[in-house]
C-alpha cells in the first residue's frame, strides 16, 4: 500500500503543473479536505439541521457582565488584543466586539475600547458605529469610545491600567492576541473588582489570564466565540466541521506515531507531516 | 453595497494569499509583494488616524477641563515634541528625538516592565492557593520547576533539575501543542468563514 502511495507521489510530481509548490502538497490536501468538511457542515446547518455546540462558560458570562455593568452604571472595557490587524486573533476580537457593542448599545451601557495600533482602531470604530446604528443609537457613538492609545505595549498598559483605576469599569473583556502586557492589564483589572473575561490563542499568556480573570477562552474557543454568540447557523456549521476535522487529524496523528514507532515507512510518514 | 465590497475585498485578498502560499512563479511573488506593499501604505495612513484620535480625545478633555486634564496637556506636548523633533532633525544618533527616547521613554517602559514582577507574584499567590486538588497539583509542580531551575535545587536533590526539565519538556509541551493545534484549526476555520463572507461580525454586522 505504501509502495503504491510512493508511486502516486512520483506520478503527481511529474504531472502537477510547474506553478504548484509540490513541497506544500500535503498542506494543500489538508486544506482541501478541511474546507470540504467545513462547507459540508455549513450547508447542513443552512438546510436547518440542528447542530449541538457545547456551552462555553466564558461566553455565557459576556451578556451577564454587560448586564452587571448596566446595573452599576459603569462602563464595559473591551480590548481586542494588542496585535495588529494582520493577526487573525485581532479579527476574532473585533468580531466579539461587534456582538458586545450591540449589547452595550441596547442597554445604553458606556463602552471603552482602548486600542494599541491604528488599523485595529479604525476597524473597531467601524464595528462599534455599525452596531450602534443597528440598534438605532447612532447618536450615542463618541470619539472616546474607541481610542488609539500608543503604538508601544508598555505605554499602552500604563494608560489602560490608569483607565481601569479611574473609571472602574464593571466588566473587562480581553479578546485577541496578547503579549507581555497581558498580566499588567489583567492584574490591575482584578484589583478593581471588575468581572473579567479573557480569550487568547497565545499559550504563553493563558496562565496569566487564568490566574487573573474570572473566565478564560482557551485557544480555539476564541475563534468559536463569534459563531457561538451570534447563533448564526452557517457559522455554527463551520464549528462542527472544524471539530470533525480535529477528530480526523487526531486519528491520522495516532496512526503516524504508530507507524514511526513500529518503523513502518518512517521517512515517508515523517515527510507526510513535514511543513515547508 | 456597504457589505458586498468589503466581503469581495476580503475574498480576493484571502484567495490571493492562499494561491501565493501554494503556488510558485515570479508573477505570483510580484503580485503578493504588491499586495503587501499596499498594506504597508494603508498602515502608514492609518497611523495618521491614530494621531487624530489621540489628539481629538485629549484636546476634548482639556477643553472641558475633564478629569486629569493637566496630564492630557503633557501628553499633547510630548506628542508634538516627539513629532516635531523627529520631522525637523530626524531620529538617528545625536538628535533630540533620540535623547528624549533614550532618557525618558525607555526608562518609563523599563519601569512598566519591571512592575510585571510584582504582578506575577500576586497572580501566582492566587493561582497557587491549594484550595482544590488541581490547584494543589499546580502548586507542587510549580515548586518543583522553580526550585529545579535554581542552583539551590541541585543542592537539595541532585536530580531535581532533570525532573523540572522533564515537566517542562513533556507534559508542558504536550498541553501547549494541544492548544496550538486547536487554535490553528480555529484560525483556519475562521479564515474560511471570512473568505466565504459568512463571518461579517468584524465589520459590525451580525
Amino acid at each position: 500500500m505504501f509502495a503504491l502511495l510512493d508511486i502516486s507521489i512520483s506520478v503527481i510530481n511529474l504531472i502537477v503543473p510547474a506553478f504548484i509548490r509540490t513541497d506544500r502538497l500535503n498542506a494543500l490536501v489538508l486544506l482541501v479536505v478541511f474546507s470540504a468538511i467545513v462547507i459540508y457542515f455549513i450547508r447542513r446547518a443552512t438546510r436547518g439541521d440542528k447542530l449541538y455546540i457545547r456551552p462555553l462558560a466564558g461566553l455565557q458570562a459576556v451578556e451577564e457582565a454587560v448586564g452587571r455593568a448596566t446595573e452599576m452604571g459603569k462602563p464595559v472595557l473591551f480590548i481586542p488584543g494588542t496585535g495588529d490587524i494582520d493577526e487573525i486573533q485581532t479579527i476574532a476580537g473585533l468580531s466579539i466586539l461587534g456582538l458586545v457593542s450591540h449589547v452595550t448599545a441596547r442597554y445604553d451601557t458606556p463602552l471603552r475600547v482602548p486600542v494599541l495600533y491604528p488599523m485595529p482602531m479604525a476597524a473597531a470604530q467601524e464595528v462599534v458605529r455599525e452596531s450602534y446604528i443597528d440598534e438605532g443609537k447612532a447618536d450615542r457613538v463618541t470619539p472616546e469610545m474607541v481610542q488609539y492609545i500608543a503604538g508601544e505595549s508598555f505605554s499602552y498598559s500604563a494608560r489602560v491600567g490608569g483607565m481601569m483605576r479611574r473609571e472602574k469599569p464593571a466588566a473587562n473583556i480581553f479578546m485577541g492576541s496578547f503579549r507581555a502586557e497581558s498580566l499588567l492589564i489583567a492584574e490591575v483589572g482584578q484589583s478593581t473588582g471588575a468581572i473579567q473575561i479573557s480569550g487568547t490563542a497565545e499559550p504563553e499568556q493563558l496562565p496569566f489570564f487564568i490566574a487573573a480573570c474570572d473566565y478564560t477562552l482557551i485557544g480555539e474557543e476564541l475563534y468559536a466565540a463569534s459563531a457561538y454568540l451570534s447563533k448564526e447557523p452557517k457559522m455554527m456549521g463551520s464549528l462542527k466541521g472544524q471539530d470533525l476535522f480535529k477528530v480526523l487529524l487526531l486519528a491520522v496523528l495516532v496512526l503516524g506515531v504508530l507507524a514511526v514507532t513500529f518503523n513502518i515507512y518512517p521517512d515517508f510518514v515523517t515527510e507526510l507531516f513535514t511543513a515547508n | 453595497m456597504k457589505t458586498r465590497i468589503p466581503v469581495a475585498v476580503a475574498f480576493l485578498s484571502g484567495f490571493l494569499m492562499i494561491v501565493a502560499f501554494f503556488g510558485s512563479g515570479e508573477w505570483l511573488s510580484m503580485l503578493t509583494n504588491e499586495a503587501l506593499r499596499y498594506m504597508t501604505i494603508v498602515a502608514g495612513f492609518s497611523l495618521l488616524l491614530g494621531v487624530v484620535s489621540i489628539t481629538q480625545v485629549s484636546w476634548g478633555v482639556v477643553r472641558k477641563r475633564g478629569e486629569d486634564w493637566p496630564y492630557k496637556i503633557i501628553l499633547l506636548i510630548a506628542l508634538a515634541a516627539m513629532t516635531g523633533f523627529g520631522v525637523l532633525q530626524g531620529i538617528t544618533g545625536g538628535t533630540v528625538f533620540e535623547w528624549l527616547f533614550d532618557k525618558i521613554q525607555k526608562p518609563m517602559m523599563a519601569t512598566m516592565f519591571s512592575v510585571l514582577a510584582f504582578y506575577i507574584a500576586s497572580a501566582a499567590y492566587r493561582a497557587f492557593r491549594a484550595r482544590t486538588v488541581e490547584a494543589s497539583i499546580l502548586l507542587v509542580t510549580a515548586i518543583i520547576v522553580m526550585i529545579g531551575r535554581v542552583p539551590m535545587g541541585q543542592y537539595i536533590y541532585e536530580d531535581l533539575p532533570s525532573v523540572a526539565n522533564w515537566i517542562m519538556m513533556f507534559p508542558n509541551v504536550a498541553v501547549q501543542r494541544g492548544i496550538i493545534i486547536g487554535a490553528a484549526l480555529g484560525a483556519a476555520s475562521m479564515s474560511l468563514r471570512i473568505i466565504l463572507g459568512i463571518e461579517r461580525t468584524y465589520m459590525g454586522r451580525g
